[in-house]
């Protein structure tokens, strides 16, 4: 059975010494190698990784390690500042920039013994939904290569359909889903600002945490909109999810948005019983362009909750459909401040132009940033001018209220966890993906996360199943501010219910037998 | 034209600085003690009515920064004190100085302000090379303050005995950020860009358009300086630009809308303040009286020149595109009666707590001094005025028999106007109150004379070492008690220039 996750298997391992966390390093370095057609990392930190993990096998040997993830592999968004270890951002501005500090999770992460293996990729400056619009090319699917996309979806000719069939990880968290999907790590951290964790987790079928805003420090996490920002965790089952939230909530001195109040971390029980549960279905989320198997699962889902007793009711957020333009506003004005302070001068990149200050900024800030950023910036300079201010900026901000109110009403009446789909499908091929621009797509991909930013409150994504396509689909729950611990109890239970398969990718099944089999004994009860 | 208050200087002649724009005609435009206007010189001339306002940036006297805790220290090194923060690395976040915001609170109590119990920060977004994130924090929507006043006085036609007492609106307090420094090195085309003062807490005073010339702009800019040095809130060193004041100055006639204002920067002492308000009221009048328009710009003051000229406009028209700043939730300070029981003290700003501990500003220590020594009000402003003047007349007084109001005197006519010879400060001079009051006990008690006071006094000065006493003993400056002995002496003159005293009397 599981116990405690798979963090807790790994560190009894551990502990007993069945396996050296250098050993298990050196597996996810040689996985990671094998699996880089997915171009989850954008850099992998191989000796720094290898240190840390003779450091952990030190404290081991002492029997002193740190906690769960003394010696655990884990990846890291590369919007997150890490020291000494470049921070990109997937974009041409911060190319090999090296930041002079770690981020707060970061460091938590660290202090706590975490082995960090390297910095996945996503999407430029975490502005996309598809993890393809970096400037390290486009993360893909591992499922692209499992064996059941393939008998569903590849029947034809192998070889040729591999390259143009292989689909997305959804965004921008993408290289992060994908890592923790094809066994490179254990967790990973990823960040949610209109559902850049949950999205990615759905399609490539891993837990998504998106934790209440204030829960976890932001500082060192490259802000896209400051307002909604949260780090994410990635992880392969529940249980897992609530270890790393638990070493990396609490209050930081350094990010005055934090809550103030301690945070104990806590083990998620077992539940038995769910006939107290009261849990919402808003029928807003029956969104236009929902597909008919996600829906039919999201009702299976409700079933299986009413079945087993608790009591399932339809309830109405009635703003949520002017969150998707809301946020456009918001997150446009955020990030064209946010982006002000790339102009070349202290770090990152610096154009060669330089008949004037102007020009020189000018330059930079078009070779740096890719079209989907200077987009942004340029319609959010646009709303904070300020004949516009008061129509956009203003009139955004009232309407974010509306939906974050939606949300407390609905919680007020009693309802415990709202249940919702994650994705309006699953995951499409990254050929049928870039037919479309970034804006339509995030406005479309975005559409079931996104108010959940806007209202500050937990979500997650619990993979739930595959598709007819043999891809994964998830849902989604959504909890009170700061009731992680409920949430995260019931996804839990979910989790337990769905068994959610395996993903059975051939390339890593023959190259690296041993880990795989270790982290699939850990995870299937 | 009858000029009263402040209105003397508009009768002086406009001095033509070498090589200096061209000369300002003799005008007779004039404001009264209430800010009134009074006819001009050249018959038929309406009257003109200058305008000004004031926005004065006061650095706050703290050992970190507003938002991060690099230390603040005037001429360090080049980007010596300059956090991650400072430098606009990416995924750095504000952290609020609770020190910076006790000295606005402050600042604002001893303004008359009321304080907003709940304030807001805002970005403010320009590009510039010493601004690193490409916006300022500030507060915009809400501030810490608003609604004061700050009274001040100066004297009328250059006349120490008429005083007038006038009171200045204080439309808001802000915090907000600083921004770093460029140094332009024009030979090699390249700008230099120091962070030590990027992010230093600034309070921005904002005064209502209540003033009507420089020497009123001046006289309030000095008193609040006086009261920023008092509540330690600021050093409010105008030569280190801690203390930066821009002038708003407009002219309008009696009765009409104000005229179009420009903005005059670029001022580093109260003296030039007075100086390029009242160049730029008297270029305005003459700029329409001639039929020609003013502009609403930016100007800044050549000292040197002693005229203002119209500054380069950096970026054309500016929308600085005001957003609130989400990384700093709102700004909360608290009275006893709002003072939540749970909260942990050392976290929270209490306004009355700061209140109770205000020292004597410094209108309520003249009125003290007036009081308990008798000196005249004038008098009390000049102590005031020298910082450390106050405390050294007042040992001196304590260490002598001489009455303060005698003693008053000495101060300001020899040791101020010794210490003003020789630039010196008033920590600096090279004698003590102790031996001041030493000499004034040996005058008083009637030992020497006052001329022979002033003769020590000038050995004094030489910081010799020597006490009063001994000078007198050396130079043999005693006055002689004794009769007997000053007939000896007399006589024994008048027996050595026989010949002399003859030709005297015969003369």
């Amino acid at each position: 059975a599981l116990i405690g996750g798979l963090c807790f298997q790994v560190s009894a391992a551990l502990k007993e010494g069945r396996v050296t966390p250098t050993e298990l390093c050196r597996r996810c370095l040689s996985l990671i190698k094998s699996t880089k057609f997915l171009n989850a990392y954008i850099t992998v930190a191989e000796e720094a990784a290898l240190k840390q993990a003779e450091e952990s096998e030190e404290r081991y040997r002492r029997g002193q390690p740190l906690g769960v993830l003394d010696g655990i592999p884990v990846a890291v968004k590369d919007n997150f500042n890490t020291a000494g270890i470049e921070t990109t951002c997937a974009s041409n501005m911060l190319k090999g920039y090296i930041s002079p500090y770690n981020a707060t999770v970061v460091q938590k992460l660290m202090d706590q013994g975490a082995v960090l293996l390297g910095k996945t990729n996503l999407d430029e400056f975490a502005m996309g939904s598809g993890s393809t619009d970096g400037v390290f090319g486009p993360v893909r699917n591992p499922w692209s290569y499992s064996r059941q996309y393939k008998e569903k979806s590849v029947p034809k000719s192998h070889s040729e359909d591999e390259e143009s069939n292989w689909v997305i990880t959804g965004g921008s968290s993408g290289g992060s889903a994908a890592a923790v999907s094809s066994f490179t790590c254990f967790a990973a951290l990823g960040s949610d600002t209109g559902g850049s964790t949950r999205n990615p987790a759905a399609h490539c079928g891993v837990v998504g945490l998106k934790p209440t805003y204030g829960l976890i420090s932001r500082h060192g996490l490259i802000p896209l909109v400051n307002s909604m920002d949260v780090p994410g965790i990635l992880t392969r089952c529940v249980d897992d999810a609530a270890v790393v939230l638990g070493s990396l909530a609490g209050h930081d001195p350094k990010d005055s948005t934090t809550i103030q109040d301690g945070f104990k971390p806590f083990e998620l029980p077992n539940l038995t019983d769910v006939s107290k549960l009261l849990i919402g279905i808003p029928k807003e989320y029956h969104a236009p362009g929902l597909s008919s198997e996600i829906l039919a699962l999201w009702s299976k889902a409700a079933d299986l909750f009413k079945n087993a007793g608790a009591k399932v009711i339809e309830v109405s957020l009635p703003h949520t459909r002017y969150s998707i333009v809301c946020y456009h506003v918001l997150c446009a004005a955020e990030v064209a401040s946010n982006m002000a302070r790339f102009d070349g001068l202290e770090y990152g990149h610096r154009s060669d132009v330089n008949k004037s200050t102007e020009s020189m900024y000018a330059a930079t800030r078009r070779e740096g940033f890719n079209d989907v950023v200077r987009g942004r910036i340029l319609s959010g300079n646009y709303f904070l001018l300020k004949q516009n201010y008061e129509n956009y900026f203003i009139k955004a901000q009232k309407v974010r209220r509306l939906i974050a109110n939606d949300f407390v009403k609905v919680f007020r009446s009693g309802v415990d966890i709202l249940l919702t789909p994650t994705t309006l499908s699953d995951a499409v091929p990254y050929m049928e993906f870039i037919k479309e621009d970034n804006r339509t797509r995030s406005t479309q991909d975005d559409i079931l996360t996104q108010a959940a930013n806007m209202a500050g409150l937990p979500a997650v994504n619990v993979p739930t199943a595959l598709s007819e396509r043999g891809l994964p689909v998830g849902l989604q729950f959504i909890g009170r501010s700061f009731q992680e611990k409920q949430l995260l109890t019931v996804a839990k239970w979910f989790e337990k219910q769905v068994k959610f398969p395996m993903i059975q990718l051939e390339v890593v099944k023959r190259h690296h037998h041993g880990v795989v089999q270790h982290q699939k004994s850990a995870s299937v009860s | 034209a009858a000029a009263r208050g402040c209105g003397g200087i508009w009768r002086r002649a406009w001095q033509r600085g070498a090589g200096g724009p061209t000369p300002r005609g003799q005008r007779a435009v004039a404001c009264n003690a209430t800010g009134g206007a009074v006819p001009a010189g050249k018959s038929g001339l309406a009257p003109w009515v200058p305008v000004v306002g004031l926005e004065i940036h006061a650095q706050i006297s703290s050992n970190s920064k507003l938002f991060s805790g690099s230390q603040v220290q005037f001429a360090a090194p080049p980007n010596s004190l300059v956090s991650f923060f400072d430098a606009s690395l990416p995924g750095t976040l504000p952290v609020l100085n609770r020190r910076c915001v006790e000295a606005a609170v402050m600042t604002a109590l001893a303004l008359n302000c009321s304080i907003n119990k709940k304030s807001l920060f805002d970005r403010k977004h320009y590009f510039y090379a010493d601004l690193p994130a490409g916006y300022q924090i500030t507060q915009q929507r809400v501030p810490i303050a608003v609604n004061g006043s700050l009274s001040y006085s100066l004297c009328t036609n250059n006349k120490m005995s008429q005083m007038v007492t006038k009171t200045v609106r204080i439309k808001q307090i802000q915090l907000e950020q600083d921004s770093g420094k460029s140094l332009h090195d024009d030979t090699r085309t390249q700008t230099l860009v120091d962070l030590n003062r990027a992010g230093v807490g600034l309070m921005e005073v904002v005064m209502e358009p209540d003033m009507c010339c420089g020497e009123e702009a001046a006289a309030a800019v000095r008193e609040l300086q006086l009261i920023l040095q008092t509540l330690g809130s600021s050093q409010a060193v105008m030569a280190e630009g801690q203390l930066r004041v821009d002038a708003n100055v407009s002219v309008h006639h009696p009765g009409e809308p104000y005229g179009v204002r420009t903005e005059v920067k670029n001022i580093n002492s109260v003296r030039f303040l007075a100086k390029a308000v009242d160049y730029e009221i008297q270029r305005q009048i003459e700029e329409l009286e001639n039929g020609g328009t003013i502009l609403n710009e930016t100007r800044a003051f050549d000292s040197k020149l002693g005229c203002t000229i119209p500054m380069r406009d950096k970026e054309g028209k500016q929308d600085y595109r005001f957003m609130p700043e989400p990384n700093l939730p709102p700004l909360i300070v608290y009275d006893a009666k709002s003072l939540p029981a749970n909260m942990n003290h050392q976290q929270v700003v209490n306004i009355d707590w700061i209140h109770e501990r205000l020292p004597d500003l410094p209108s309520v220590k003249r009125e003290k001094l007036v009081e308990q020594y008798g000196i005249l009000p004038e008098h009390s402003f000049t102590l005031l005025n020298e910082e450390g003047l106050t405390e050294f007349y007042e040992n001196v007084v304590k260490q002598t028999k001489m009455k303060p109001k005698k003693v008053i005197g000495w101060i300001l006519n020899d040791l101020l106007s010794y210490l003003k010879q020789h630039s010196l400060t008033v920590k600096e001079s090279p004698v003590s109150s102790f031996l001041l009051a030493d000499l004034l006990n040996l005058l008083e008690k009637k030992e020497i004379s006052s001329t022979a006071a002033k003769q020590v006094l000038a050995e004094l000065w030489k910081g010799e070492g020597k006490t009063p006493l001994e000078i007198v003993r050396e130079k043999k400056l005693e006055l002689i008690q004794d009769q007997k002995e000053l007939e000896q002496i007399c006589q024994a003159v008048i027996d050595g220039q026989e010949n002399e005293v003859i030709m005297r009397v015969l003369g």
